[in-house]
């Protein structure tokens, strides 16, 4: 076991030195782990003060009113299985509209399934089987038309996806596709606007609606991948890393973005990054190896976890 | 105040042992799919096509496969395999189909020990070297003009250019002087040119995809151009090779076109000259096609059963180099660059 | 010598062996083309464009009075041989718009709709069909269905009305268009399939996943993504069926007749012969001058087309490009 001093009086939590500080340590021990002080927030330099830098926006706007919005959809024991590897044990869940849900966890410990399960995507996968419930609105999301499910709860993905059509037509995409008749463009050209305003793209993209959709940079594909996801107004939005591949400006815009989105939608993130999590996540949900381990208000889990092993993997000890 | 920290290594605990035989399997429930009433009326139309088109196709290749077999195992006997074809009144009872046979291994073994080093030294050169590009592309333009060409033109040119006199000893010379232009060696050589663009197509997609590491270790260890083509690449695209060998050899054995301009259309592999073993190639024969061709009602012949019998047997050959292009595939992407790194 | 061979070659003397080796394909080629224009070149001297490619005047009386030597000078190479351009036209235009859709439709049922155990049956068949002889599709024709179609389908009653101008029967316009739709197609269906299968998954799953159907996911995002392979499918059995020669000359009827569309269903039984199918029955006459021009004229002819086929192929993939589909 090796002790090492803390330096409390800088309030930084982080003044720790570690082994490439020494050579004189020696090759054959592994850099030690960093201490967190378990009464602050994790981040990985010292946080800026308040009110300044790029995460202050971010940071105001984390704070909630109290009451929570009405709830959207709910986990009861839900269980997936692909063949007989359970993946996700018995979850119990509650997705409420105005907050957004972060759901945290090391690789491979489901939460991906769990996500993919809420718009029943899993059963694109041969081998997938569900048990439990997942309600949406009161409503079995078994006993739904799949289609239906799908315009309700949409979904944003980790890579970009953007379609090999213009901007306008990849926004416009699910507006056509779901009518029963093809609605001509001058009926579909507000919704569009509407779409790319609320993802904070209109600007970038007003003046060429056809260029094509490829063309973008990353983060504007993401943005644009929102939109079209928001495109139909769907009641819960799922988004599964959305920022993983992008640059830091990228995804500052994509929070701050969520910040904003989440009055009208219900969001559930699911996020491999803890700064993020604690960034834009209301409520955060902890997922280890299948199970759910903890889940609760994101000050509560970060600042005073209650299991162990959510305060080992906040702490950094594995992930 | 000093915590003790954790080396990474010691990780929580694994969650509880699952007993074999115990593992919760979720009981099977009805789900509700996707309804067709919800789709529009076009896409259910579209929807039923799909269906009936790919039905329509399980039909019909059913039918092919089976009549031929039906046929080809009923008219098939081992005599006909091994006997020499023979002129007769009753065509339907005579002779086999033996020289046909031999003629089409021949032809093929011909056409494609032509076609290969060719086509696999101008996809390597296309590839590795290619000054001037212009050319380059030119090369590889003819190439895709010769794979687009019908094959009865490619025969009547070989026709054309073999009767020249430069071209004399390949084939019989007529005692008037004139060259007759048909033997196994031209058409082995306008085989070689059917051949070709499936030999240079598959070759040059392979080498194209060996990572650029890989060349660029071999020119680190010293290795001039050519070395590294012949010691490291070559290899590598060995598979791909092989693939497109297979590929020109079925496209060999069931060409007929340039077989009946070319061949010269005697039932039996007649030799010419003295030479032992190229008198057979300068001499003049029939392939399997060409006899199928000239027993069916087309034909001279009229011998059907015959017919029917070549046929399964020029079938089973295509199925039996199909085969070969699957397993080479399959074996290559194993045991040649995988994930871009050589190595079983 | 021998030293000299086994030491390791230069890169210098290595780059020209290769160097000549693709300069001796490309010379072949070119001599093929120069051949067949030098040989055609008669024929072309001594009639009109416009004439030679229209109709006017019985084409197989032409070619039998060409073979036989009939006339002198430059009207032994007279022909007029729009029968046989129409009858290639006819057979390759409905071959290709039939196949394509059938085969698009088909590829879309194997990808998406068909259960996996069929799917893992029909695939290999698929490309074995498209590596069968295309002899072996000419003797089903004219051993099944030609017969099949002259006892059953074409009434004494019509065959007698039209005995004077021509003999139907069995080889017709409807089998020659079905063997070659039947010919071309599995080719079809083995290249679409491919390209549907390798469009991204990410663009599947996001459609998908957007509340779109089945079958209009597939339709608008993997078939849009997937046009230049329907397209590359489209010219490359378009080449195939121009060039078709032996199959077409056993089941088309042999008679350089055009089969007239005003004739009613008689349309479908009328005989005809296509450029390919053309040359193949005339291939053993080659030595008469008068023929032996005609006969490179009408392969310079298919040459010139399946040379515009693929410049044609590559100029509709362009507009694709802008997109970021893989061209």
């Amino acid at each position: 076991m090796i002790t090492l001093d803390t330096d409390d009086d800088r309030g930084t939590g982080a003044a720790v030195r570690l082994a490439q500080d020494h050579p004189a340590a020696g090759p054959t021990l592994p850099p030690p782990v960093r201490r967190i002080a378990l009464d602050r927030p994790p981040t990985v330099a010292s946080p800026a003060p308040v009110g300044t830098g790029p995460g202050a926006a971010a940071a105001a706007r984390h704070v909630r009113s109290g009451e929570r919005g009405p709830e959207r959809m709910r986990l009861e024991g839900l269980s997936v299985f692909y063949d007989t590897n359970e993946a996700v044990r018995a979850v119990d869940l509650s997705i409420r509209q105005g907050e957004v849900l972060a759901l945290i966890g090391p690789s491979g410990c489901g939460k991906t399934t769990l996500l993919r399960t809420l718009n029943r995507l899993t059963e694109l996968t041969a081998t997938a089987r569900r048990a439990g419930r997942v309600v949406l609105d009161d409503v079995d999301i078994d006993e739904l038309e799949v289609t239906t499910l799908r315009r309700r709860v949409a979904m944003v993905f980790q890579q970009p996806n953007p379609f090999p059509m213009s901007i306008f037509d990849n926004v416009a995409y699910a507006l056509r596709e779901q009518s029963r008749k093809r609605p001509g463009r001058a009926v579909v050209q507000p919704y569009v606007e509407e779409a790319l305003r609320r993802a904070g793209l209109w600007d970038e993209v007003k003046d060429d609606l056809d260029r094509p959709a490829l063309r973008l940079s990353g983060g504007q594909q993401q943005r644009l991948c929102i939109a079209r996801a928001i495109a139909t107004r769907p009641e819960v939005l799922l988004m599964d890393e959305p920022c993983s591949a992008l640059d830091p400006r990228s995804t500052e815009v994509i929070e701050s973005l969520i910040g904003e989105l989440r009055a009208e939608l219900a969001i559930v993130i699911v996020t491999h990054n803890l700064q993020q999590a604690h960034r834009v996540g209301d409520h955060v949900a902890f997922m280890y190896l299948g199970d759910l381990v903890e889940y609760g208000a994101a000050e509560q889990v970060f600042g005073a976890p209650r299991a162990e092993r959510t305060r080992d993997y906040v702490g950094g000890a594995f992930g | 105040m000093a915590t003790e920290i954790r080396t990474p290594g010691t990780l929580p605990p694994l969650p509880p042992y699952v007993p074999p035989g115990g593992p919760r399997r979720p009981p099977r429930r009805r789900r509700t799919g996707e309804s067709l009433s919800t789709w529009r009326y076009g896409d259910r139309v579209a929807f039923a096509l799909c269906w009936a088109c790919g039905l329509a196709l399980c039909l019909i290749a059913a039918a092919i496969v089976v009549y031929l077999g039906v046929r080809g195992v009923q008219y098939l006997t081992f005599t006909l395999l091994t006997t020499h074809p023979e002129a007769g009144l009753d065509q339907a009872k005579t002779g086999g189909f033996l020289d046909p046979i031999v003629g089409t291994v021949l032809l093929t073994v011909i056409g494609i020990a032509i076609a290969t080093p060719i086509a696999v030294g101008t996809a390597v050169w296309i590839v590795e070297y290619g000054r001037p590009s212009a050319f380059a592309r030119a090369v590889e333009s003819g190439i895709e003009i010769v794979a687009g060409t019908p094959d009865i033109v490619i025969a009547i040119f070989g026709l054309a250019l073999f009767q020249q006199h430069l071209f004399a000893p390949l084939s019989l010379t007529a005692d008037g002087g004139a060259v007759f232009g048909r033997s196994f060696m031209t058409a082995g050589a306008m085989m070689s040119l059917i051949a070709l663009p499936m030999v240079f197509g598959t070759t040059r997609e392979g080498l194209q995809a060996v990572p650029a590491h890989v060349r660029e270790a071999s020119y680190g260890l010293g290795k001039t151009r050519i070395a590294t083509i012949r010691r490291v690449l070559l290899p590598s695209v060995r598979s791909n090779i092989s693939t497109g060998m297979a590929l020109g050899m079925g496209r060999i054995c069931g060409d007929t076109a340039v077989v009946i301009v070319l061949l010269g259309a005697t039932l039996r592999l007649e030799s010419e000259g003295s030479i032992p073993g190229f008198n057979a190639l300068k001499g003049t024969g029939s392939t399997l096609t060409s006899y199928v061709y000239n027993n069916s009602p087309a034909g001279e012949g009229n011998a059907p059963q015959k017919a029917y019998a070549a046929a399964f047997v020029l079938l089973l050959i295509v199925v039996a180099l199909n085969l070969a292009v699957d397993v080479i595939a399959r074996r290559g992407s194993q045991t040649g660059l995988q994930n871009g790194r050589l190595g079983a | 010598m021998l030293e000299r061979l086994r030491a390791p070659w230069s890169d210098r003397r290595a780059e020209r062996v290769l160097g000549a080796l693709a300069s001796l394909v490309l010379l072949v080629i070119a001599l093929m083309i120069v051949f067949v224009a030098v040989k055609a070149w008669p024929t072309l001297r001594n009639n009109h464009l416009i004439g030679w490619l229209g109709f006017g005047g019985d084409v197989d009386a032409q070619i039998s009075d060409q073979v036989n030597g009939v006339g002198r000078g430059g009207d032994q190479f007279a022909i007029n041989a729009g029968p046989l351009i129409y009858a290639t036209v006819l057979t390759t235009a409905v071959a290709v718009v039939v196949g394509l859709a059938f085969a698009l439709f088909s590829a879309i049922f194997i990808v998406e709709f068909a259960p996996p155990r069929l799917r893992r049956v029909i695939v290999p068949v698929v490309r074995l069909l498209a590596a069968v002889p295309s002899v072996i599709y000419g003797l089903i024709g004219i051993l099944v269905l030609a017969p099949f179609v002259n006892d059953h389908l074409l009434p004494d009653g019509r065959k007698r009305s039209v005995e004077y101008v021509v003999q139907l029967s069995g080889t017709s316009l409807l089998v020659a268009t079905l063997v070659l739709t039947v010919m071309i197609t599995p080719i079809m269906i083995a290249i679409i399939t491919d390209a549907l299968y390798s469009v991204p998954k990410s663009w599947t799953e996001g459609a998908v996943a957007l509340g779109v159907n089945r079958w209009r996911a597939t339709w608008t995002v993997s078939v849009r993504a997937a046009r230049p392979a329907i397209i590359a499918a489209a010219v490359l059995a378009t080449a195939r069926a121009l060039g078709e020669g032996i199959m077409l000359s056993m089941v088309s009827g042999g008679r350089g007749f055009s089969p007239n569309p005003l004739d009613g269903l008689s349309f479908l039984f009328e005989p005809l012969r296509p450029l390919a199918a053309t040359i193949v029955e005339n291939v053993e006459s080659l030595n008469a001058p008068a023929i032996r021009s005609s006969v490179y004229a009408f392969a310079l002819l298919l040459l010139l087309s399946s040379f515009a086929l693929s410049v044609g192929g590559y100029i509709a993939k362009q507009p694709m490009k802008k997109y970021g589909i893989r061209v």
